[in-house]
């Protein structure tokens, strides 16, 4: 019984790396498509009045400038505070934020648990302490917000009937296995004992020592139950549309943001022959197209009425 | 209020699925908030319902109503063929990370519903959502196309009716992206609806006849989609050439039209629509390109003299094709560079679209005039007086230039040189986030049945109530004249169209044109009143 969180721990952080990287790449490895950005681009630095490099006379003679710093002004914010939702729809906001940023604290208190779990032993006192604090800060703030932050978008999504006309089965049980496995993990530091053998697991499940939770009841149970809970959850998040963080990243920098111009001779040259080179298999009459010929075979046809 | 429509009531019963109640949507500012002062909005004719598919009130495709078994399984299977498509990265390597970004990643939380003017202007009817049709097109992609759970994505009904509908449903929306804008996750519902559109055009054959057989076929196959060939445009271009030298009083010299010149630095693409519909447009860009010295040409070549590319709106291959075209024509010229005049899907198309496509001696430099007349008013080479544009102005940003290119402040610079100080006023909100005309998408060429009057009572709503409070502060009086500037074809067509139908310039001096006449119209020492306001 002991081994089991820890079997269901390893499981799930490898699933989760594995689907994580896996949509990185699916994402990644689609072919070139054509521009479709939307300004504000927040490289640009006019993207304060929503401007663009095609503002000026013969563009592609002028070094094109790109503002890192300006990313970082958009994302940042809209990572941590959901910006964008804030000022369009701001009664999904008061719900979805503390969702998300008790998703973020849970997140970092899990990686200051494994990186003391990892390193606790070389690290001097003052810093083991201070983590120690930051860890509950995080824990006993982000699992409660979180959780409550699931059920109020859950209590919203049922409760308005387009928004549940539009919902499948699963948004309401992603959303509630959130909210139970997060209340779950934040009764479990509760009870006597609790936190520490959080603590202790985590530190075995970095060091491969699978030391046995100490003590007995409720302060064994809730934590070992919080694990295969959340074990579960951070193996399932990658399988659903809850994994819209990797999207979301070429939403942004492959779509949205995406104006790098193909200028005679450049890169993209090179890859726009490629995806016209594919072949084509759409019905319509005036398509022309069979299955064999190209992109570019059909493009410079003679029209067909 | 709006009643609500599940997304499986597409699926269910006969004839419309919803109706827009005039006394649900909002108000229009005085003094169109006393209803005697709109126009009523004439619904369907028996026949048009009878004989075509019908999901609200007008209908923009004319489908027939398949008249047995066989035809409605063959409508649901090609749907599903063009489908399977649509989601195959060669099909479909233009749209096909877009696409999946938004099939995979759409929250359904209707952020994006408050953003679009659509939803807004008709009393928030369901039905016009950014994602009520892109969650039917999703939930027929993962139930019958991928083979997904229901429980995970959602069930939907797939029949004739829900094909059918969902294809009509594709027409009620700009295309403008501003639901787009606000997505949390960078789902882009708008593209949905452009997706639908090419599944009904690349697969089903299914287009409306003004996009395509008097669109991009007539303008591949006689060179414009006014129908002008050659030989009449050129000859309708002598007419602008005089017209404009006598209403300006300037030597013919400076309001020539130079054809074909090999080597020139810049070759002008219009929207061969100017030329019929405002040929002062026309004129007033040889007026300053050659008052400015600029070495510039257009082509007489089919196609190049009409920048227009509807494929834009529907239909991936009708776009690259005409994309071609022009980009060939600028490479027979040799020009330096190809400049877009005031036409914001025809710089959408050329500079960004086909951005993926042009290559080698086809990829030509091509830009906005926008910046271009930015610098020649800012030059000093033209002398201006802004007392001659003593009137209330305000500017309307097109889409396709402005949200989607990024092209903000040069027209703002320019109109700020040409008008006296306090006399441009902006509209709430502007730049970027700046509304549709309602004419977007094609829709401003597209009239048959009702359709004309459902884009001026639901589409074009909003920007008639965005012009309406830019001039709040205003007299509303014919005798008070007030400039909307509309540097787009499509949108002035719109603009046109709306003032019209409201009978703006009768009861509030409202009046559009485009931009360059307004900076033809503020020349020192050309005859006065270029603009026209009696020839509203």
């Amino acid at each position: 019984m002991t081994m089991i969180p820890y079997v269901v721990a390893y499981v799930a952080l490898g699933i989760f790396a594995v689907a994580v990287v896996g949509r990185f790449f699916m994402w990644q490895k689609m072919p070139l498509h054509v521009r479709w950005e939307l300004y504000p681009v927040a490289h640009d630095p006019r993207a304060d009045h929503g401007g663009s490099y095609l503002e000026d006379v013969d563009w592609w003679k002028k070094p094109r400038e790109s503002s890192l710093v300006g990313e970082m002004k958009v994302m940042i914010p809209e990572i941590l505070y959901l910006v964008a939702l804030k000022e369009h729809n701001p009664k999904l906001w008061v719900r979805s934020f503390p969702f998300h940023f008790g998703i973020y604290l849970v997140i970092g208190a899990s990686a200051m648990m494994m990186f003391v779990g990892l390193l606790g032993g070389l690290l001097p006192a003052s810093i083991t302490s201070v983590l120690g604090y930051l860890i509950q800060a995080c824990a006993y703030v982000g699992l409660p917000l979180g959780a409550l932050g699931a059920l109020g978008l859950l209590q919203r999504r049922l409760a308005d009937p387009e928004l549940r006309d539009f919902s499948a089965p699963s948004d309401f049980f992603n959303l509630l296995f959130v909210a139970v496995a997060f209340g779950v993990a934040f009764a479990s530091l509760l009870v006597p004992g609790g936190f520490a053998n959080t603590l202790l697991f985590v530190s075995g499940l970095m060091t491969f020592s699978f030391a046995p939770m100490a003590g007995a009841g409720l302060g064994v149970l809730l934590p070992a139950v919080a694990v295969i809970l959340m074990g579960a959850l951070v193996a399932y998040i990658p399988m659903t549309h809850m994994s819209h963080f990797v999207g979301k990243f070429f939403a942004y920098h492959a779509i949205r943001w995406a104006d790098e111009p193909n200028l005679r001779g450049g890169e993209h040259e090179a890859a726009i022959g490629e995806v016209l080179q594919r072949p084509v298999s759409w019905s319509a009459h005036h398509i022309g197209a069979d299955g064999k010929k190209s992109w570019a075979e059909l493009a410079t046809e003679e029209v067909k009425q | 209020m709006s009643q609500f429509k599940s997304i499986k009531d597409l699926s269910r019963g006969d004839g419309a699925v919803t109706h827009v109640e005039a006394a649900s949507q909002p108000p229009l500012p005085p003094p169109f908030d006393n209803p005697e002062n709109i126009p009523a909005f004439d619904g369907l004719t028996d026949k048009a319902k009878e004989g075509n598919v019908v999901v609200d009130d007008t209908v923009a495709l004319n489908i027939p109503v398949p008249s047995s078994k066989e035809e409605e399984e063959e409508l649901v299977n090609k749907f599903i063929s063009g489908l399977r498509k649509l989601v195959n990265p060669d099909d479909n390597w233009t749209f096909y990370q877009p696409l999946m970004m938004t099939l995979e990643h759409c929250a359904r939380c209707q952020t994006c519903s408050d953003s679009c003017h659509i939803f807004e202007e008709s009393g928030d009817n369901p039905l016009y959502r950014p994602t009520y049709r892109a969650e039917i097109l999703r939930r027929i992609y993962y139930k019958y196309v991928k083979g997904g759970s229901t429980w995970v994505h959602g069930d939907i009904d797939l029949n004739w009716k829900t094909v059918t509908r969902l294809i009509e449903l594709a027409y009620r929306c700009n295309l403008c992206r501003r639901c787009a804008q606000t997505c949390p996750v960078g789902a882009d519902n708008g593209l949905m609806a452009r997706e639908i559109r090419k599944i009904a055009s690349q697969e089903m054959s299914i287009f409306p006849v003004e996009l395509h057989e008097n669109g991009s076929v007539l303008q591949q196959t006689v060179g414009s989609s006014t129908g002008m060939n050659s030989l009449v445009v050129k000859d309708n271009c002598e007419f602008i050439e005089e017209d404009t030298a006598d209403k300006t009083g300037l030597p013919e010299e400076l309001c020539k039209i130079p054809w074909d010149k090999e080597g020139a630095d810049i070759l002008l693409l219009h929207n061969a629509g100017e030329i019929m519909a405002w040929p002062d447009n026309v004129g007033a860009f040889a007026v300053l390109f050659n008052m400015a010295g600029l070495n510039w040409t257009m082509s007489s070549d089919a196609v190049a003299y009409d920048s227009i590319n509807y494929g834009v709106f529907y239909d991936d291959m009708q776009f690259a094709r005409t994309a071609l075209i022009h980009a060939k024509a600028a490479a027979k010229l040799g020009v330096k560079k190809i400049v877009l005049g005031e036409c914001g899907h025809a710089h959408k198309a050329l500079t960004i679209i086909a951005d993926r496509v042009l290559t080698g001696e086809l990829n030509i430099p091509r830009e906005s005039c926008m910046p271009l007349l930015r610098d020649i008013v800012l030059s000093g080479k033209i002398k201006f007086d802004p007392m001659r544009n003593d009137f209330p102005v305000t500017l309307h940003d097109p889409c396709n230039y402005v949200r989607l290119m990024g092209i903000v402040e040069p027209q703002r610079e320019i109109i700020k040189a040409i008008t006296p100080p306090g006399r441009f006023r902006e509209m709430t909100p502007h730049g970027v986030e700046n509304y549709c005309c309602g004419g977007g998408s094609g829709f401003a060429i597209m009239s048959g049945h009702n359709f004309g009057d459902w884009r001026h009572h639901v589409s074009g709503r909003k920007k008639f109530r965005q012009v309406l409070d830019a001039f709040k502060d205003e007299p509303m009086e014919p005798e008070a004249f007030k400039y909307i500037c509309a540097p787009c074809s499509n949108c002035k067509g719109q603009l046109r169209d709306i003032i019209d139908y409201y009978d703006g310039f009768e009861k509030c001096g409202l009046y559009y044109d485009g931009l360059v006449e307004l900076i033809v119209n503020a020349i020192e020492g050309v005859n006065p009143g270029f603009i026209e306001f009696e020839w509203h």
